[in-house]
């Protein structure tokens, strides 16, 4: 039982704050995210929870007891790092009983959580193995299991997977969803930069941008409702696109004419003083469809990329627009060097003013 | 000729020789023993390739084989034979075994191997740890460093002056005697002179207490299956840190009850058994900076969230670095004894430039320039330049082991 609550928390060096106005509330059970472009400050974040690094403004607290100048080791956390961090010198059975040795628990008590936790990773045949002589996918294994046997109220997860290769990585993301499935009373933070282990194993995902949360929600929330500019693009792949337009009938229907000549409805609402705003237009990629009628873009499709089950079109800018990409189920690679129409679905058209969604006003 | 002009000369010819034996030789054999052309071109140039690490490795094995392992050979034919030239066999080792200042090398070198190392390797790793993170670190370290630049004769000189003694009458200018007449016998005398030495002794023999229980205890563990041979060696350990803490023993109540001379200016260099201590300190002092060096530069080198795995798992400062830094810089700490270890057996310099072996303080290699070369008894000399290879060996084979197992 673990609630996380972080209130105004900032992070300083000197005069340079790296991360300003974290506001936070993570309940037990949850599985939280930490995504992010390098150096927002994500493992910064994620390392105050833990306190290897110091907070310098505002307050952290777990289940209502302020952290902040607690030590790490008496926050009842557990950490798996990037490079697993395992102890060279000692076997897996020693490295995941250390901080038990340390806390100067029984022999048996020792025993009986270090083969569980074994048994639970599938590392009961390398119990006495030095780490050189493990995989990286059974590295990772023993890293996780130093941090159940401490019986952690919060494991904290630092980009564990991105040492892994692509087929690994898959098997091991599945092992840790399975794993807080187990566990549904522990909470869960975990760090990453890559999309698809944020969609797959959030609860609730957090998007750092710029020292500060972009946006806090479930994944689809996300996915579907992007509060910004900056989770839209950040969130899906490839990046969402936006283009410039002007709003010319506004109500339940806002209709925008677009820089490039096209015309895109959406389904956002808006009000008759907004008439004349000017808007960015934001489809992804994977909601554009082909069209007779009404379009939103028309150009010459200078590039394809046929991935099998979808083909990413390329458009050609026309002026000073940003490119276009759209993703068309199926193999499409014979409209290279031809001229498409394409439109979309009122509901996924999304407006952005400002860089902020008018969704959310 | 002008000397410098002569040393250019040398220079040049060396330097010259140099390249034009490596170019020369190459070129035969690329271009006339084994040529690259004709039916047998592969095979030629496996061939040359076969044969030019041995070409160039030459002029080397050459020089080491004439200097350097020809000697061995011809001290060990020498040692064999007496003052006058005759052939006496294993005279001249019995004669040097039966010699009483012999046995005296061999003790106070046995005594220097044990402190001198661990001592050295000690302090390097504290002055390393402790100079890590600080800003004046670098400085420290410098500071600690600078000795290494001193030649062992020069350094032995500085310790001669701090070690120095003159009337009570006069002013001292050894450092030693002038802190020594500080004591008078009050309050500070007995904290410094009697509780600080006690606390040092006594702290040694808990610990010498400590690590011969360590090793006792798999044995009474009815649980730990282990070889017969290593159980003996576990009891014999033990036995001997049982031996070494009787020993603090009698010096710690030796703390209490000596006699100290307060007042007096003492002659530190002529004080049997301590005196050997003081030349160590000459040692310690140069070998420290060595050592804290390559721990430093080992300690650096270890992965930082390993440590920091150790801070979450609730470690304090001294399990982080015994349980944790420590294990993971075992190969570098091994390896810094043991060359330690060589440069201690070697000792010479310091004992001639500050004793001469006199008072009790003769090591091995101070005594076989005493053989050799005050005496010219060719044999004894070599003989016991021989003991002091045969001391050596073993180590510098241990050491190139180790230090190869760290390469890797």
């Amino acid at each position: 039982m673990a609630d996380l609550v972080l209130k105004d928390v900032e992070k300083a060096y000197g005069e340079v704050k790296v991360l300003k106005d974290i506001n936070l509330d993570i309940k037990t059970g949850e599985l939280i995210v930490f995504v992010g472009p390098s150096g927002c400050g994500k493992s910064t974040l994620l390392r105050m929870i833990a306190g290897l690094e110091r907070i310098t403004g505002g307050d952290f607290s777990i289940d209502g007891v302020r952290m902040n100048d607690v030590p790490p080791a008496q926050r009842g956390i557990a950490m798996v790092f990037q490079s697993y961090a395992l102890y060279p010198h000692m076997t897996v059975r020693e490295n995941m009983s250390f901080a038990l040795r340390i806390a100067k628990k029984s022999q048996a008590e020792i025993d009986q959580a270090v083969d569980k936790a074994a048994r639970v990773l599938q590392l009961t045949p390398y119990l006495d193995r030095l780490p050189k002589a493990l995989s990286g996918g059974q590295r990772q294994r023993v890293a996780i299991g130093r941090s159940i046997v401490r019986d952690p109220k919060v494991y904290l997860f630092d980009e564990p997977l991105s040492n892994l290769d692509a087929a690994l990585r898959v098997a091991t993301r599945l092992e840790i969803a399975q794993l807080k499935e187990a566990m549904p009373n522990s909470t869960m933070v975990y760090v990453t930069h890559d999309q698809v282990e944020a969609m797959t194993l959030a609860s609730r995902i957090v998007v750092l941008a710029g020292g500060g949360i972009a946006q806090v929600g479930t994944p689809l929330e996300l996915y579907e409702r992007p509060q910004n500019e900056f989770v839209a693009q950040f969130i899906g792949s490839p990046a969402m696109n936006l283009t410039p337009g002007e709003v010319v009938d506004t109500g339940a229907q806002t209709t925008v004419r677009l820089a490039n000549g096209g015309i895109a409805v959406s389904a956002v609402p808006t009000q008759a003083a907004d008439k004349g705003m000017a808007v960015n237009v934001g489809v992804r990629p994977e909601d554009l469809v082909e069209t007779k009628g009404d379009r939103l873009f028309e150009a010459e499709v200078e590039f394809t990329e046929a991935l099998g089950e979808v083909t990413l079109l390329h458009l050609k800018r026309t002026g000073d627009q940003p490119q276009v990409v759209a993703k068309l189920p199926g193999i499409r690679s014979e409209l290279r060097r031809t001229q498409v129409r394409l439109t979309a679905d009122p509901k996924k058209v999304h407006l952005f003013a400002g860089g902020k969604s008018l969704l959310y006003r | 000729m002008n000397p410098a002009f002569q040393a250019l000369l040398v220079i040049a010819v060396g330097v010259g020789g140099c390249v034009g034996y490596f170019y020369l030789s190459n070129l035969f054999l690329d271009k006339v023993l084994f040529p690259a052309r004709g039916p047998q071109a592969g095979r030629n140039i496996n061939r040359a390739n076969a044969v030019r690490p041995w070409l160039f490795l030459f002029p080397a094995l050459a020089l080491l084989c004439l200097y350097l392992a020809y000697p061995v050979f011809a001290t060990f034919w020498l040692s064999l034979h007496g003052k006058d030239g005759s052939f006496v066999g294993t005279g001249n080792y019995t004669a040097m075994f039966q010699e009483p200042k012999f046995g005296e090398s061999l003790r106070n070198n046995m005594l220097w191997l044990v402190v001198v190392p661990a001592a050295a390797t000690g302090f390097g790793l504290l002055a390393a740890q402790l100079t890590d993170r600080i800003k004046w670190g670098n400085i420290a370290k410098s500071l600690i460093f600078m000795p290494m630049a001193i030649s062992f004769v020069g350094a032995s000189v500085i310790f001669k002056l701090v070690y120095d003694s003159r009337d009570a009458a006069v002013a001292q200018i050894g450092l030693l005697n002038a802190l020594w007449l500080k004591f008078e016998g009050g309050i500070w005398s007995v904290l410094f002179l009697r509780v600080l030495p006690a606390v040092l002794v006594g702290g040694l023999l808990l610990a010498v207490l400590w690590g011969g229980w360590l090793l006792l205890r798999p044995v009474l563990d009815a649980r730990r299956q282990e070889k017969p041979l290593i159980k003996a060696a576990r009891v014999l350990g033990g036995l001997v840190a049982l031996v070494i803490a009787f020993e603090l023993g009698v010096w710690l109540l030796g703390v209490f009850t000596n006699v100290l001379p307060y007042g007096r200016p003492q002659a530190w260099l002529q004080i049997p058994f301590w005196n050997s201590f003081f030349l160590m300190a000459v040692l310690i002092w140069i070998q420290t900076g060595f050592a804290m060096v390559i721990l430093s530069a080992a300690l650096r080198g270890v992965p930082e969230d390993t440590i920091e795995a150790a801070i979450l798992d609730g470690a304090n400062p001294f399990q982080i670095f015994f349980k944790v830094k420590v294990p993971q810089i075992m190969g570098t700490i091994v390896v810094v004894w043991t060359t330690i270890t060589i440069t201690v057996l070697k000792v010479f310099d310091i004992v001639l430039a500050m004793t001469n072996g006199q008072w009790e303080t003769q090591v091995l290699a101070n005594y076989m320039y005493d053989k050799l070369f005050r005496s010219l008894d060719w044999g004894m000399g070599s003989a016991a330049a021989m003991v002091i290879m045969a001391l050596v060996t073993p180590i510098l084979i241990w050491n190139v082991w180790n230090a190869r197992k760290e390469m890797r």
